[in-house]
């Protein structure tokens, strides 16, 4: 069987199961409110007094942290827990095709999500002249992470048929990968450690790399930080479906 | 078309399925009998790949199911246990990603997707999601996707588990129609389907495979097989029982009188009288001509496949005659 259309019909079916629930438009608001009040609000858009998103992507990360495992906890364990693993899986289709196909669709989703935030795109360009190469690299940079994160989240809903479990184990690992890049968490630990350690244990953190991005910055090394997670991930989420049926 | 060789599973240290062989050819409807939990799932699973099995091999129209597995998942159709669809769909968006899942597209998926619909009697419900349906159309929906492609293989796991005694018959007489051109695997608990579908049955227990053979060779194993039953007017019991004992092949009789002047008798021919064995019936009938008895009833007894059944499963009955 070709590999595409399957991945496409696969995909196609999950990314409208998100919009036939009221989950997915209960997401979306959540995730636009909760995006304005960090911009305007707490990142004090109005008072930095210059022509950027930088308050906006600043709270990016803590944002997916926890919304894009609320996107991804379902992935698999709702499949085990409703039994239809068993037909997706019997139909002619490999399982990295299966893991794929949900994936990408999952990030689809979160691309609509963070597309509907156009409105502060628009109104940075209406109050001032901003540099809009710097925006769509800090658009670029939050998809990726909220591919990593969701990669993450696609791993630990194989790992158990409760979504609730899921969610909590993809939140405490994305946790995990913000807080040892977190400036705070960084300046404590080179308090007891050599400089070049904390930053070996800083690279591993998505803030680091996603820093690159806000600044308008497209390196490969963030690039291939963020797909080798990604990568990592989804093939674990193989190994751990693989390992249920395996016995 | 299906050919199992000496399958095994091990879940732990736990053996759910134990060195299983069998083969199932085209024309042919193979009835999958076992207690809860003897494996017959299991086996199935992995007929259709979503277990990978332990040891032994597993080959579809001549594709082994964990080398090509594409290929024989092409040619198969499954059903699976508790008949699992996606709740938030519409019966026909659901029917619609089944066929495009199979690779039909355009005209060719409409035309599928009628048939199925047509085939299952889901007209009623095709706009209704998938959660709001009774379990009887929720197994006809997932029963309708694994025949959506028309498949050469049909595996079944309990396909009439949930319906109403009519939805039961309708899904029986589907099953027989379409095993005249399929190979088709299907397990259940009710024995009387066996007896109404299936060309041949095996029996499972505790992993492996017990009994192997048409529903009437299975049925010729019960105690009861071949007991003549019959009920005599105008005698009595002693005289019965006096004429009874000069019968060869008779092994013993329960002789009891019967309301109204009648007498019944159930008469067990003795197992080493050979062709006498099915003569016994006749030679019960000659003798109450003779003594001009009165008839009213007689039969040979089939035996019974409930009996083999639980015999075989539960082996502290004495009921079979041969081991399995």
């Amino acid at each position: 069987m070709r590999t595409w259309p399957v991945i496409g019909t696969i995909a196609k079916r999950e990314l409208a199961a998100y919009f036939e629930s009221p989950v997915a438009y209960v997401f979306l608001v959540v995730f636009l409110l909760l995006s304005g009040f960090f911009t305007f609000s707490l990142g004090g858009f109005f008072e930095l007094g210059e022509a950027s998103l930088n308050s906006f992507f600043t709270w990016m990360p803590w944002l997916f942290l926890f919304l894009v495992p609320a996107v991804g906890m379902r992935l698999w364990s709702e499949e085990r827990r409703l039994g239809t693993i068993e037909l997706l899986l019997t139909m002619p289709v490999l399982p990295w095709q299966a893991i794929v196909a949900k994936y990408l669709a999952s990030w689809a989703f979160l691309a609509i999500a963070l597309a509907l935030t156009f409105p502060v795109v628009i109104t940075v360009n209406w109050l001032g002249d901003p540099d809009n190469g710097v925006i769509v690299a800090g658009y670029v940079g939050s998809l990726l992470l909220a591919g990593t994160f969701l990669a993450i989240a696609s791993l630990t809903s194989a790992l158990t048929r409760n979504q609730v479990i899921a969610f909590i184990l993809a939140l405490m690992l994305c946790l995990l990968l913000i807080l040892v890049g977190f400036a705070p968490v960084t300046t404590m630990l080179s308090r007891f450690a050599d400089i070049w350690l904390v930053d070996t244990v800083a690279s591993f953190s998505v803030l680091t790399h996603f820093e690159g991005f806000q600044k308008g910055v497209l390196d490969t090394r963030d690039l291939l930080f963020f797909f080798s997670v990604i990568a990592f991930s989804l093939f674990t989420t193989g190994v751990v479906l693989r390992s249920h049926r395996a016995g | 078309m299906i050919k199992v060789e000496n399958l095994s599973k091990t879940f732990g240290s736990k053996r759910a399925v134990d060195d299983v062989s069998f083969e199932v050819r085209k024309g042919e409807v193979l009835g999958f009998l076992g207690p809860n939990g003897a494996g017959k799932s299991t086996t199935m699973r992995m007929i259709t790949g979503f277990y990978p099995a332990t040891a032994g091999k597993v080959s579809v129209c001549g594709f082994d199911v964990s080398e090509n597995p594409i290929a024989a998942k092409v040619k198969m159709g499954y059903l699976p246990e508790a008949a699992p669809s996606y709740q938030e769909m519409t019966v026909l968006s659901f029917l619609n990603f089944a066929a495009e899942m199979r690779g039909l597209r355009g005209e060719d998926r409409r035309k599928a997707v009628r048939r199925v619909v047509e085939t299952c009697h889901l007209d009623m419900v095709l706009g209704q999601t998938i959660d709001t349906l009774s379990k009887g159309f929720k197994h006809r929906t997932c029963l309708a996707q694994s025949i959506i492609h028309d498949p050469e293989v049909l595996v079944l796991d309990e396909p009439t588990d949930g319906l109403d005694p009519n939805q039961k018959h309708e899904v029986r007489t589907l099953i027989k129609r379409m095993g005249e051109t399929k190979a088709i695997i299907f397990s259940t608990h009710i024995l009387e389907e066996v007896e109404a579908v299936c060309s041949r049955a095996i029996i499972i227990d505790r992993g492996r495979v017990v009994a192997d053979g048409t529903p009437a060779e299975l049925k010729a194993r019960s105690a009861r097989a071949g007991a003549v039953l019959v009920t005599l007017h105008g005698a009595s019991v002693e005289a019965v029982k006096e004429k009874l004992s000069g019968i060869a092949a008779l092994h013993h009789a329960d002789v009891c009188p019967a309301p109204e002047g009648r007498v019944t008798v159930e008469a067990f021919p003795s197992p080493d009288a050979g062709a006498e064995r099915d003569a016994l019936a006749g030679r019960i009938a000659e003798m109450a001509i003779r003594e001009s008895w009165k008839i009213e009833q007689l039969k040979t007894e089939e035996g019974r496949l409930e009996e083999v059944f639980r015999s075989i499963t539960m082996p502290d009955t004495q009921l079979v005659k041969g081991a399995a």
